[in-house]
């Protein structure tokens, strides 16, 4: 069976191994297609040799750390491969740090990190599979983590 | 172990060896809890007190604790006539406190104030209770009250009651409890039952807690029945709050079938959960529980500026 159903990328990044029915989300978290005007390809419950997946493909970008710890917080058996130039120059494997950032908001609404203090987020993984996280401030652990990604 | 300069926030950032020094340390304190005994160990100390929601025992026994250790107490129990309600954020806050004090308590309406305080501040910061988050300083005396009156908190069997579901002291407190090897019954009603997430701390720290909503069978078995209160904001019509209130009232015939050494706690203020005709009898604790506020607190204070022995 052939895998690839849409043409391969010249420059960009190709995002594998999404939990499937999560690429939607993995959009959602790298705010895209709206922050740029990248061309954004979907592939939705592919059969790999794992099981069914899904499939990102970003083209002319690049994603930063921050972008990494998103996608490995909702898929987090995701693989990043760096394509320039056709190639594959880069692949490796997303890793849930043991602290998150910055990145999700706590979804208690009465948490300090959710008013107006000069702080930002911070989660502490208590679990890196499945990812759970629990607030450095109020202590609670979101129930639908993808939910609170900036 | 050192205390000294550590925040107090949570009762998660203590292991159990060092609980135990505070407990321990706290006994020393009674008998200048009590006025019997007098000491200057921090007369060169100045507490802040910052309490941004109302509170009549946490503030007034930690000032007492402070001042019987010979320090100075200032700050504020009403927020309204500081810079908060020009729109100051907390962070600005706790930054002049630091200048202005040698340690800093506070109460706040939301969860993690307290942490994030402890974030501003170089001096110490204890939690006395942030919104509906933790509240160390009750936890720990709610074990120094059943440490000292059963002499060990390993198998006794302490029933909870109540608003399982949003109660501030109820979570910290199962959790401290299970650390200690406590046997856990919950009673609740059915809609104010204790989060999973509590119950599944407590099985990791190896105690399995029954949970039930009959109280007389959890009362005729009880060491130590742990009360709070039902708030009426929980429900959405009277008339259900009027009944789930009512099946849970303690009274002097529902301890008819107690333990006789049962005693019966609560963190306060009640309204009517328990019965002032309990008051009179050898099971009710919840007045020296709240005693047991100063040397507990004493003890805090003495450990955070370095305490010696006294």
């Amino acid at each position: 069976m052939k895998e690839l159903k849409i043409t391969p990328i010249k420059d960009g990044t190709v995002i594998d191994h999404i939990t499937p029915g999560r690429a939607l989300l993995v959009l959602r978290v790298l705010h895209l297609p709206e922050s740029s005007s990248s061309v954004v390809s979907i592939l939705m419950n592919v059969m790999g040799k794992k099981g069914r997946k899904d499939i990102v493909k970003v083209e002319n970008r690049e994603l930063d750390p921050k972008e990494l710890d998103k996608i490995a917080l909702i898929a987090p058996k995701a693989t990043i491969n760096i394509i320039r130039d056709y190639e594959v120059v880069k692949k490796h494997t997303v890793e849930i740090p043991d602290e998150v950032v910055g990145i999700t908001r706590c979804s208690n609404p009465t948490c300090i990190s959710n008013a107006r203090e000069p702080v930002e987020s911070r989660f502490h993984v208590i679990s890196k599979d499945p990812p759970r996280i629990r607030c450095y401030y109020c202590e609670r652990e979101p129930e639908d983590i993808a939910e609170g990604i900036i | 172990m050192s205390f000294k300069n550590r925040d107090i926030i949570s009762i998660k950032d203590f292991s159990k060896e060092e609980i135990e020094d505070i407990l321990e340390y706290a006994k020393h304190m009674i008998p200048y809890a009590k006025g019997e005994k007098y000491t200057t160990q921090l007369q060169e100390k100045i507490l802040a007190t910052l309490f941004f929601e109302p509170s009549t025992r946490t503030r007034l026994s930690f000032e007492s604790a402070m001042h019987r250790l010979g320090g100075r107490v200032i700050g504020f129990s009403d927020p309204s006539g500081t810079s908060q309600k020009k729109g100051e954020s907390l962070a600005d806050t706790i930054r002049m406190a630091d200048a202005y004090s040698d340690a800093i308590v506070i109460r706040h309406p939301q969860e993690g104030a307290a942490r994030l305080a402890a974030e501003f501040a170089q001096v110490p910061v204890l939690n006395a209770g942030d919104g509906a988050g933790q509240h160390p300083t009750q936890c720990l005396l709610d074990l120094f009250t059943i440490m000292t009156e059963k002499k060990r908190i390993k198998g006794n069997n302490v029933v909870l009651l109540g608003d399982l579901k949003y109660g501030r002291t109820v979570h910290s407190l199962a959790y401290a409890l299970a650390l200690f090897k406590a046997d856990l019954t919950f009673v609740s009603p059915e809609t104010l039952k204790m989060p999973k997430e509590v119950i599944n701390e407590c099985k990791e720290l190896g105690v399995e807690p029954v949970s039930t909503t009959s109280l007389e069978k959890a009362v005729k078995d009880a060491d130590v029945l742990y009360v709070t209160r039902i708030q009426k904001e929980r429900f959405p019509d009277a008339e259900e709050y009027n009944r789930v209130v009512g099946s849970y009232r303690i009274d002097a015939m529902l301890l008819q079938d107690a333990k006789k050494d049962m005693i019966v706690m609560h963190p306060l203020p009640r309204v009517n959960e328990i019965d002032p005709g309990v008051d009179v009898t050898s099971h009710a604790l919840y007045f020296k529980e709240a005693f047991n506020g100063i040397p507990v607190r004493m003890a805090l204070l003495s450990l955070i500026f370095g305490g010696k022995k006294l």
